[in-house]
């Protein structure tokens, strides 16, 4: 088959899903939507394996480069500039890489939720969201054309928001997905105005073309790119920059993380598919696609790094203090998404400079493996439980043994023990800090034992800690919910061995990347160190961990409260737009302009109240304006005739 | 095709309307009136593909050109063209949605029905205006009939409203009257006397002093009825106060006579001011922007909340006219329809949710998604869309425009597209405030349990808008080639008087 034969079915058929579920599914297929939605998603899956079967291993190598291909592209709107926003599909390494991700995660989490949300009111509405969702992210990593993303970009937000929002009658939720939105709406400011300027300077949108054109340092849209330049830095950097921050509000990058801890408010497979293992790493991928412009503007790279490696280590700070367990697992993602942007930012185009942008992809990769297993492990416990709180929870290991294993092994894999996934994804990402850039290595080596720490630290809590005090209840998982479990599992413990840079690197060539035995001892160490701590102080209930925080007095409470960041939105949105811009504005329109359009038809009636006294209609009255006008005339004439 | 079968058939629905008894005779005949009118608008638009298609290059097509009244040489001159097609298009969708909404109107309904399709006739007759004065003429017809709609059928603080807004309206028509006719008394043909024709005037090249004293008036003129700023006044009172249809025919059209009015009229006559002042309509259209956006955010009245960001979107369209490049006018074309469709849209789902909860206010509301699913479900499309997410119309029409204004290279229009695109960001803060508080959330009253869903003709007329909306919104090339090369006669226009001068 012909990619053009089929390939744009695997972003329809969700879309299908879509309209389907969303327009018949509560009257029609009620309980049979999930069923539906999971047989949609495997069809996409499939052809998405079958894709990357056939492009990595059959005609997607020519001339030692991986190709860019283009099998479909349709002018959506044409702008007479010469530019013009395309539909099409773009197929190079890490499009493939995604597609895979993206609809065998989304594959893993219809099923899970077959059983999860059982008796949901709104069961086929959930599954229609889930659709778009997957249709819109699948549209965001085969975009051809840079508004193509933004298009997509925003419909994944929407998604995002509907999902958060999904129990629409809880306050906090239906708060947590407006803050999710508004949040990354202000970074797609950035974006948008960046890929403005991008499209401007280098003349079109299409992603091929304008990297060939700003990569080029003899073409003429380089030149002018670099000269230009506003408040002493180039508009290159500026639109770069720009880019990059609405990469970094999708990605809830660091200052732009927090709306993902409110947003775990959703359904808790929600939270494994799109909070985890894809929509929060397009921000990655977004740099990634656009890497080659970004790897000759050292100033950008040099804030992606600074982003990258500040939201890694602020994250996993506060991760260790929360105990809600599904935020402790978002600000381990955003710890994590932070590894794979520093690493895009210490590397450089081509060759071995390159190789930290293969191993930002590899871990974005083994990432969306072990932390959806994560996610969905915990939205098992939740089932369970019926609560979010570490407090609820403790010796569950016997109750829930298939989550259990499941999710050490993916505990393991986060914290870096060989020979889990990711293991060898960190180790990469290391490697790469270490040769270009010693403080990053630093905070990432730290970083990576306390990962180890809040990562035992969670799991003591859930499956350790007390005795066994639940009682069953009749609560099993079911086998859909224990499905997804042991096969994301399997893949949490094979995907590490895959050779990744032969298959992504930044110039498309293969990168190979040996092994370093003596270079892995030190992060392994780091690692076992978290863990040996986090087993000493919450294996058994013990004093320990009160007398830590008390040790740490007041670093522990900012970091409980996440370091005061939302007060300060919360200050910054109530206090000065609300009061300082949205009530003026309301209120000189209220009084100032409508005030002085009242005013005119104000004094206009009051004018004519006097004037009209003079109509009265009366005849003496008319009499006597007469001669008094004539008197007041004729002592005019005369005293101008003398 | 025959153009004045846009006017005669609305025409012939008013007379009609004259002889029936009853709310079912009137509302059927109504419906039935726009029911053809909406085929007729489909009609035009295959013919003009047809004939666009067969290689007519004419600026305008299917011309009828008739003496009105020789002594002022006014003439009966219609045409059309790929914009005015499209805002034909709008008419015939908002008209019939509107019809559909008013199904349940019982007092006075006759009377109700014959001033809605009367304000349908001022409309088509509008857009396919090639004279000035008959321009002028239709423009008029859509006056009055507001003043009653909103006087008589009305909520609130009706009287007030309609008069502030009967009064605004007849200030622009005013204004816009002086501009039209100090261009006819600096016209000459070829015979030596004026014209109020605009092909012909089009193609004169009227003195720049000229056109300084008699742009302001006539675009600030048209600026009133398109909410311009400062004169935007008259929208918030005025929808608010206004029945269902009538803030559907008010925002959805009314306000794009006016856009239609300084692209066709103030630019494409006279162009060498339209450069020269378009640093100050962009400034004031920035404003509207921002600042009617930051103003949506402190309104607590669905239909406030309605209005004060139709001023905003509002003030994209003058942008979009006022940075003068082809891309923006054809954004801002785009944005007249797209605009025109949702905001209709936008009233017809906050009358519905009014009828059943009686009441406006966002506090008093809560949790309608569980109640009345449809009616929510639509309230949130149309809130996506006010908000430019891509898929629906808004978006299409924003981006077009963020794009035009950034090809013009001075810093000037730069920041000012920046300042637009600002406003994305406070349109995403009202939207989601008010789908948060009023659709979402628990449910805010017992009482709401007891509402029905939308009826039949509800679904109906939200249905049509719906599909419009979704339609340029995934496709949006169709109404782009529809609407371009016209944006390109304007543009041509423009250049050469900048060549000339």
């Amino acid at each position: 088959m012909n990619y053009a034969d089929y390939i744009a079915w695997i972003p329809l058929l969700p879309l299908a899903g879509f309209v389907l579920l969303g327009l018949f599914g509560k009257r029609f297929f009620k309980q049979y939507s999930g069923i539906i939605g999971v047989f949609i998603l495997l069809v996409s899956a499939a052809l998405a394996f079958y894709t990357a079967y056939i492009y990595f291993f059959i005609n997607g190598y020519e001339d030692g480069v991986y190709q860019k291909l283009i099998p479909i592209k349709y002018v959506w709107l044409q702008f007479y500039s010469g530019t013009s926003i395309d539909m099409g599909i773009l197929l190079d390494p890490i499009s493939v890489m995604m597609m895979v991700i993206v609809t065998f995660v989304s594959l893993m989490v219809h099923i899970f939720s077959l059983g999860y949300m059982k008796g949901e009111e709104r069961f086929s509405t959930y599954y229609a969201f889930l659709s778009l969702f997957t249709f819109s992210m699948l549209g965001l990593v085969v975009a051809s054309n840079i508004f193509q993303i933004y298009f997509f970009w925003e419909l994944v937000g929407i998604s995002s928001y509907l999902l958060i929002g999904f129990y629409y009658d809880r306050p906090s939720a239906v708060s947590a997905a407006k803050k999710a939105f508004i949040v990354t709406r202000f970074a797609d400011l950035g974006f948008l105005i960046g890929i403005i300027i991008l499209a401007f300077e280098g003349g079109t949108l299409d992603f091929n073309t304008l990297i060939h054109r700003l990569t080029d340092l003899q073409s003429p849209e380089y030149i002018a790119i670099t000269t230009a330049s506003f408040l002493g830095i180039s508009v290159m950097t500026w639109a770069l920059t720009l880019v990059f921050m609405g990469g970094a509000g999708k990605s809830a990058m660091f200052p732009l993380h927090i709306w993902l801890p409110d947003a775990m408010e959703g359904p808790t497979p929600v939270s494994a598919l799109i909070h985890a293992a894809t929509m929060v790493v397009a921000g990655v991928f977004l740099v990634a696609r656009l890497f080659p412009v970004f790897s000759i503007n050292g100033a950008s790279l040099l804030i992606v790094t600074w982003v990258g490696s500040v939201s890694a280590l602020f994250a996993a700070i506060i991760a260790c203090t929360q105990t809600d367990i599904k935020r402790v697992l978002a600000y381990s993602t955003v710890s994590q998404i932070g590894y794979m942007i520093f690493a895009l930012g210490v590397a450089r185009y081509g060759g071995e400079a390159g190789a930290g942008y293969t191993a930002s992809m590899f871990h974005l990769f083994t990432h969306a493996f072990f932390k959806s297993l994560l996610f969905l492990g915990a939205g098992a416990v939740i089932h369970i439980v019926h609560s979010n709180e570490m407090k609820d929870m403790g010796g569950l290991r016997k109750l829930i043994p298939v989550t259990h294993i499941t999710f050490l092994i993916a505990c393991l894999a986060i914290a870096g023990v060989p020979p889990f996934a990711g293991f060898f994804s960190k180790e990469e990402v290391l490697l790469a800090a270490y040769n270009s850039n010693k403080a990053v290595y630093g905070i990432a080596l730290f970083t990576s034992g306390l990962t180890a720490f809040y990562m035992f630290r969670l799991y003591f809590s859930i499956f350790w800690r007390k005795e066994q005090e639940h009682e069953t209840h009749g609560h099993k998982l079911s086998l859909s919910m224990k499905l997804p479990l042991i096969i994301l599992a399997a893949g949490t413990l094979l995907v590490g061995f895959i050779p990744f840079g032969k298959f992504v690197s930044s110039d498309g060539r293969t990168l190979e990347s040996p092994f370093h035995f003596e270079f892995s001892i030190a992060p392994v160490l780091f690692a076992l160190a978290g863990i040996s701590l986090a087993t000493w102080i919450y294996k058994k209930e013990s004093g320990r961990s009160q007398k830590l925080a008390a040790a740490l007095g007041g670093f522990y409470r900012a970091a409980y409260k996440k370091f005061y960041m939302d007060e300060v939105y919360m200050f910054v949105t109530k206090k000065i737009i609300f009061n300082l811009v949205g009530k003026p504005a309301a209120w000189i329109d209220k009084y100032i302009v409508d005030g002085t359009m009242n005013g005119i038809a104000f004094s206009t009636a009051k004018v004519s109240g006097w004037i009209k006294g003079i109509q009265s209609g009366k005849v003496q009255n008319y009499a006597l304006y007469f001669f008094v006008g004539i008197i007041v005339l004729s002592i005019v004439i005369l005293y101008l005739w003398k | 095709m025959n153009l004045s079968l846009l006017l005669l058939v609305p025409l012939i629905t008013l007379t009609a309307l004259l002889f029936c008894k009853g709310l079912k005779q009137v509302r059927s005949i109504s419906l039935f009136g726009s029911a053809v009118q909406f085929v007729l608008s489909f009609v035009l638009l295959y013919w003009y593909w047809k004939e666009r298609a067969s290689g007519n290059n004419a600026a305008f097509l299917f011309e009828e050109n008739y003496v009105w009244y020789a002594p002022l040489h006014i003439n009966y001159h219609i045409g059309v063209d790929g914009i005015s097609v499209a805002m034909i298009l709008l008419t015939s969708f908002v008209v019939l949605a509107g019809v559909l909404v008013s199904w349940k109107v019982e007092t006075l309904s006759k009377e109700f029905f014959f001033l809605l399709l009367f304000l349908g006739v001022g409309a088509y007759g509008f857009f396919i205006s090639l004279d000035l004065f008959t321009l002028f003429f239709f423009l008029e017809l859509s006056v009055i009939p507001k003043y009653l709609l909103i006087g008589i059928w009305g909520s609130g603080k009706k009287e007030y409203s309609a008069m502030k807004l009967a009064l605004m309206l007849m200030g622009g028509s005013g204004f816009v009257f002086i501009g039209l006719a100090g261009l006819f008394f600096n016209t000459n043909t070829v015979d030596g006397t004026h014209t109020f024709d605009i092909l012909q005037i089009a193609q004169m090249h009227i003195p720049l002093e000229v056109q300084q004293i008699f742009f302001p008036f006539a675009f600030v003129g048209f600026g009133v009825f398109g909410a311009l700023f400062p004169f935007h006044t008259w929208v918030p009172d005025g929808h608010s106060s206004a029945p269902t249809a009538a803030s559907m025919f008010l925002a959805g059209i009314s306000m794009k006579l006016g856009g239609y009015g300084c692209l066709r009229v103030a630019t494409f006559l006279m162009p060498d001011a339209a450069q020269q002042y378009s640093w100050i309509i962009i400034i004031l259209s920035c404003i509207a922007i921002l600042y009617g956006a930051f103003a949506t955010m402190m309104q607590t009245d669905l239909k406030y909340i309605n209005a004060y960001s139709s001023v905003s979107h509002c003030g994209f369209v003058l942008l979009g006219i006022g940075i003068l490049t082809k891309t923006a006018i054809a954004g801002a074309v785009m944005q007249m329809v797209s605009h025109g469709l949702m905001t209709a849209l936008f009233f017809a789902a906050i009358g519905m949710i009014y009828d059943r909860t009686h009441t406006r206010q966002m506090a008093q509301l809560g949790g309608l998604l569980k109640v009345m699913p449809f009616i929510s479900t639509v309230f949130v499309i149309v809130a996506l869309c006010s908000l430019g997410l891509p898929g629906l119309s808004g978006f299409v029409a924003e981006v077009t425009i963020f794009m035009g204004s950034w090809e013009r290279a001075d810093a000037f229009y730069k920041v000012a597209t920046i300042v637009a695109c600002a406003s994305i960001v406070v349109t995403a803060v009202y939207i989601l405030r008010v789908v948060g508080k009023a659709i979402m959330g628990p449910l805010a009253s017992k009482e709401f349990n007891l509402i029905k869903d939308a009826g039949w003709h509800e679904k109906l007329a939200t249905g049509l808008l719906v599909v419009a909306i979704v339609a340029i919104g995934v496709a949006p090339f169709w109404l782009n080639n529809l609407i371009g090369p016209d944006a390109d006669l304007i543009m041509k226009n423009i250049s050469n008087g900048m060549v000339i001068k």
